[in-house]
């Protein structure tokens, strides 16, 4: 290589470089100024910053309707995502383990609703209950969110089922092991690394979900619809608290399921 | 597929058992209440007549008219605007950095979308408020002397859903450059085509599946969002999703909101139609 493509290649690189540079400030800036000034030491949080202090932490701690709302979108994260993860994981199984008849059309019905906008799941559900005059509720809320993670529980499963998994249950089964004890001793231990990280996808995405909680929710609501509430009072730094905290929150369940998916690639290498 | 993952037939009817409850949920809960929508989207709310006069107005109406041209012009937009600033980035991630070094920018590049999805948007307002963070660093700066009015515009919208689909459209295009076979663009370089022609020629069509899986996630979700263009987008541009929240809302029209649901939907069914065969060609080349 002679000295002038070495310059052309090394101002290319330098290019690049500063394209990211550029491309990550944006992504990142939105995220700063909100973590930044939830420590303002005022009621504005914008510029000059003063500061720093804990009091609009305290401020989220102490309103009892977030904390209700945190509590709310707990339980319906939990128990939403545990009943994605069961159907999930039978279905996967049996997709997986047997020859069905239309195996194709059972796949393609069970992702369908990925396809589909988390507003047409919580419309049809609000036309439903509406028609068999049942009250908005957090089981509403909770059941939709099972119809939205399912499909992404399903389809975690269904890429992780191997022919060695296939193989060690045929030898558990030889031994005289019955099927639920195959599946819950043999199984889902092989799996579990998949079935946590799985398990906090779509506990995350329930607890971040707004539309159809806020269409199926009336007087308990979570986490998103408070905060929805909030938002019309203008800009406040009781805001941002409670965005950086769900940040840290989530960043923190993140690289759990990261350091998860990352160790079982390694083992099976 | 061996015979070691697949049973003989009497077993098939056992399989089924353990497909059953995961169809049955969505049979009750997505199925039916979908096609509670299309039934009750041919009702007309005023009058209780049966027909297809909810889908006419839609069409016909101005205001709901804008509303949807609103939507097609921001998706269209955002889809574009997104991809050209995307694929740059993933050209120089792949490029420029080591493997290694690679999975970090992907990791940094998610990082900031982990805050609440509600609160993505409001921090978008803190940015561009009259008295935000970039009015207030501008004119610190003497570049400008009155607040520019950035939030509450179409165009706050659009920065809101670009930033979050520059992130989506790396990811996807990465996704499809990284497969590609360095030798190729070599062996191009080798029977003397420029390296834009190589570009042009080989790396470009190659990590089209990327590009379309971006476009067509983009066009979904950005179609169906209310929140975005209900906190940054201000009254004058309304979008579809708005509307279908008004008529929830306000004029508790559930019959005219399914309508509405549905011409989104059929929107983006088209969209899919539209990419199919690119969308394809990436399973194929697997």
């Amino acid at each position: 290589m002679n000295i002038l493509s070495l310059r052309r290649a090394l101002s290319w690189k330098g290019l690049g470089l500063l394209y990211m540079l550029a491309c990550y400030g944006f992504i990142f800036l939105p995220v700063i100024v909100l973590v930044l000034f939830s420590f303002q030491d005022g009621r504005l949080p914008v510029p000059p910053f003063h500061g720093p202090t804990l009091f609009w932490y305290g401020e989220v701690l102490a309103n009892s309707r977030l904390v209700a709302a945190m509590g709310n979108s707990f339980l319906v994260g939990v128990g939403s995502s545990l009943l994605s993860l069961v159907l999930g994981f039978l279905a996967a199984y049996g997709l997986a383990r047997y020859r069905l008849r239309g195996r194709s059309l059972i796949r393609g019905f069970l992702v369908l609703p990925m396809a589909v906008s988390y507003l047409i799941v919580g419309m049809g559900l609000l036309v439903m209950a509406s028609w068999a005059h049942i009250a908005p509720s957090l089981w509403l809320v909770g059941i939709s969110h099972v119809v939205i993670n399912m499909p992404l529980a399903f389809a975690l499963c269904a890429a992780q089922f191997s022919e060695t998994q296939a193989r060690i249950e045929m030898a558990a089964g030889d031994l005289g092991a019955s099927l639920p004890r195959i599946l819950l001793q043999v199984t889902v231990p092989m799996m579990a690394p998949t079935l946590i990280a799985a398990f906090i996808l779509c506990f995350t995405l329930s607890w971040d979900e707004f539309l159809s909680a806020f269409l199926l929710s009336r007087f308990e609501i979570t986490l998103p619809v408070a905060i929805w509430g909030i938002l019309r009072g203008g800009l406040n730094p009781q805001t941002n608290a409670i965005g950086s905290l769900v940040f840290f929150g989530v960043v923190a369940l993140a690289l759990i399921a990261e350091a998860l998916l990352f160790r079982k690639k390694k083992n099976s290498a | 597929m061996s015979e070691v993952t697949v049973r003989k037939t009497p077993d098939g009817m056992k399989g089924f058992l353990f497909t059953l409850p995961a169809l049955a949920w969505l049979a009750t809960f997505f199925a039916a209440p979908l096609l509670a929508m299309i039934v009750i989207s041919l009702r007309d709310s005023a009058t209780g007549q049966i027909g297809i006069g909810n889908f006419t107005r839609i069409f016909m109406e101005k205001s709901y008219e804008s509303a949807l041209l609103n939507s097609v012009a921001l998706t269209a937009t955002v889809t574009v605007a997104s991809l050209l600033l995307a694929y740059p980035l993933a050209y120089s991630i792949v490029t420029v950095l080591s493997r290694r070094m690679q999975r970090v920018a992907l990791t940094f590049a998610v990082l900031p979308f982990w805050t609440s999805y509600v609160v993505r948007s409001y921090a978008w307002l803190l940015v561009l408020a009259p008295t935000g963070f970039l009015n207030r660093l501008l004119l610190a700066l003497g570049l400008i002397h009155t607040h520019l009015r950035l939030a509450y515009t179409p165009t706050a919208t659009e920065i809101g859903f670009v930033h979050f689909f520059i992130m989506l459209d790396t990811l996807t295009i990465y996704a499809s450059l990284v497969q590609i076979n360095p030798r190729l663009a070599l062996a191009a370089r080798d029977l003397g085509a420029s390296s834009l022609r190589t570009f042009l020629t080989v790396t470009l069509p190659l990590s089209v599946p990327g590009i379309a899986v971006g476009a067509f996630l983009t066009i979904v979700l950005c179609l169906g969002d209310y929140v975005t263009p209900q906190i940054l987008g201000g009254m004058r541009a309304i979008v579809l999703p708005q509307t279908v929240m008004m008529q929830i809302q306000k004029h508790l029209d559930l019959p005219m909101a399914s309508a509405m649901s549905l011409v989104l939907t059929l929107i983006m069914a088209l969209a899919y139609l539209g990419l199919r065969r690119f969308l394809d060609a990436g399973e194929r080349s697997r």
